[in-house]
């Protein structure tokens, strides 16, 4: 192919100004000493330090953090058992589960949402009427029970949908580890006299760490970036920081959010980077172990 | 290894929260609010058809300038040498993990009517203009937001084009306009596919975008579903059969593109 002439080049550097400038502006008015979102009025810190005083993002930070290191945590150890499981299966029902488990990646997160809202809902109108129809018992009445399994939208459910569009994440990831598996491996350690459990924890697992730990690295950046399922699996008492995000935006309060975003890029670039580091590391790694192996 | 019990767990957990909530937006579709099966959620939707026809609109216009704009980008960037095209897949990567509201507010600060664009142009004496609130702006939400969607899968069909393809139509005798035409064009064809799915799909049942930079004035089908489900018009049963016609409609135009484009090879996921 032939080598770029400038105007390509100048076409080059147009669209990443597209895609970039405005973020820059973004992170540059967050530090501006005025509530205009165009006049510059000097250097200040005072949104990030309004921030830090203002308890709904706090509140909303926590909910952020704790749901999305409870939904990795549970997405990791569940996605892991599930491609376990998935690769041993026999061709048809694999296909099968690959398929249902693409769904949440394919559809348009809205339905997603929704989907998840209405069971959440349907299901807790069901379970309130079991509560309401076990109440009117006489049996209960004598033994003074009150049965109450009702449930609203709120932490749970969000917890809920969280692991269950994280999980696909991870199986992606882990499932083609399991491939280059060498199953003589496990064999080995089972027949030196390992438990199957041994075994597993000893031989399987660190062949396949690396695998989990990506996986677990875009589960986690997926939830902290989600909003719109979220917003529809929350209810209204709970919320995360994207949906502050949302809401700030909508009541238009500017430099705040400025200085939120400006944290929020940071936050997202030092986990890509990280996520990078680690890639590069590996691939270095195993062509080191090619290289070596080629000697001998 | 032997062990497809441990599958068991999700395969409930995907039957309870990927399959019964389909199934039920189904059941919820074809129902009436006292639980009667009825078409009258489908009828009603006729009212909105202007709704759908500006969804799909928005999001093909959307779609077609993020082709124009993409492939270019990606094919110069697959030709470039050296260090930048070795970030070229962190650069193109790094907009597109940042979260979208905040990309979207981006613009919004950028076009309000006292925003930064507007400011800049009555400083230098020129009147300001009216870009938020508009279709327009819309569109631009979508393609500033799903651009790289575009741009990355073409740019990696193209970069693993093998170099000898090209050198042997070259050596036969082809000027370049047609190496591009009849080599790089139809080889690069299964990311502009994926390409296509990635930013229309999202496009297509936005309401952030439409909220944020349309003023909340012309409805999207986004739009249109969250009102039945969090909004003032309050009705989960309408909401179910939009969401079921537009998911039927999306999956059939997808699978249709991707029949069609089967013989270019097999569509590349990221």
């Amino acid at each position: 192919m032939k080598k770029n002439t400038v105007l390509s080049r100048a076409f080059l550097f147009l669209m990443f100004l597209f895609l970039y400038a405005p973020i820059f502006v973004l992170i540059v008015f967050s530090f501006n000493d005025s509530k205009s979102n165009a006049v510059w009025g000097g250097f200040t810190l005072d949104w990030y330090v309004q921030l830090f005083q203002n308890q709904t993002v706090l509140t909303a930070l926590r909910t952020t953090l704790l749901v999305s290191l409870l939904a990795t945590l549970a997405a990791t150890v569940a996605g892991t058992a599930a491609a376990i499981g998935f690769s041993s299966m026999r061709r048809r029902s694999r296909n099968l589960c690959l398929t249902v488990n693409n769904i949440p990646l394919t559809n348009p997160d809205i339905i997603t949402g929704v989907s998840m809202m209405l069971l959440f809902v349907f299901a807790g109108q069901v379970l309130a009427d079991l509560s309401a129809w076990l109440n009117a018992q006489s049996w209960a009445e004598q033994a003074n029970l009150w049965f109450n399994f009702s449930f609203n939208l709120g932490f749970w459910t969000l917890l809920i949908a969280h692991i269950t569009f994280d999980i696909p994440y991870v199986i992606l990831s882990v499932l083609p580890r399991i491939r280059q598996l060498d199953p003589n491996l496990a064999e080995a350690a089972l027949d030196l006299g390992a438990s199957p459990l041994t075994a597993f924890r000893k031989v399987v697992l660190p062949e396949l760490m690396p695998g989990i730990i990506n996986g677990a690295l875009i589960a986690f950046t997926m939830s902290i970036d989600d909003f719109v399922i979220s917003y529809f699996t929350a209810g209204s008492q709970v919320s995360t920081l994207s949906m502050v995000v949302y809401s700030m935006v909508r009541r238009r309060v500017s430099p705040e959010i400025n200085a939120l975003s400006t944290l929020m890029f940071v936050a997202v670039l030092v986990l890509l980077i990280a996520i990078n580091v680690r890639q590069a590391r590996q691939d270095a790694a195993r062509q080191r172990e090619l290289r070596s192996a080629g000697r001998v | 290894m032997r062990s497809k019990g441990a599958a068991i767990p999700y395969v409930i957990w995907m039957a309870l929260f990927v399959v019964a909530p389909l199934v039920l937006v189904v059941i919820y579709a074809c129902t009436s609010r006292d639980g009667t099966p009825t078409a009258d959620n489908f009828s009603v939707m006729l009212q909105y058809a202007a709704v759908f026809g500006r969804s799909f609109w928005l999001a093909f216009i959307a779609t077609v300038v993020c082709i124009l704009l993409g492939y270019p980008m990606a094919y110069i960037l697959a030709r470039e040498r050296g260090r930048l095209r070795s970030m070229a897949t962190m650069l193109i990567m790094l907009p597109m993990w940042m979260n979208f509201l905040l990309r979207t507010y981006s613009w919004v600060f950028l076009l309000e009517r006292n925003g930064f664009f507007n400011t800049l142009l009555s400083s230098i004496g020129l009147p300001k203009l009216d870009i938020i609130s508009t279709s327009g702006a819309v569109v631009l939400g979508m393609v500033y937001n799903f651009l790289p969607f575009m741009v990355l899968p073409i740019f990696s069909v193209i970069e693993k084009i093998d170099g000898r393809v090209i050198e042997a139509a070259q050596d036969l005798g082809a000027s370049s306009a047609q190496v591009f035409r009849r080599v790089i064009f139809p080889l690069s064809l299964p990311g502009v596919l994926s390409g296509v799915t990635m930013v229309f799909i999202p496009s297509v049942s936005t309401f952030v975008i439409s909220r944020l930079l349309g003023g909340g004035k012309k409805l999207l089908l986004g739009d249109l579903i969250e009102m039945q489900f969090l909004g003032s018009a309050y009705n989960p049963h309408l909401g179910s059969a939009i969401s079921l016609v537009m998911m039927v409609i999306v999956l059939v135009s997808i699978g249709l593109m991707n029949r069609f484009g089967e013989g270019e090879g097999e569509a590349v996921l990221l």
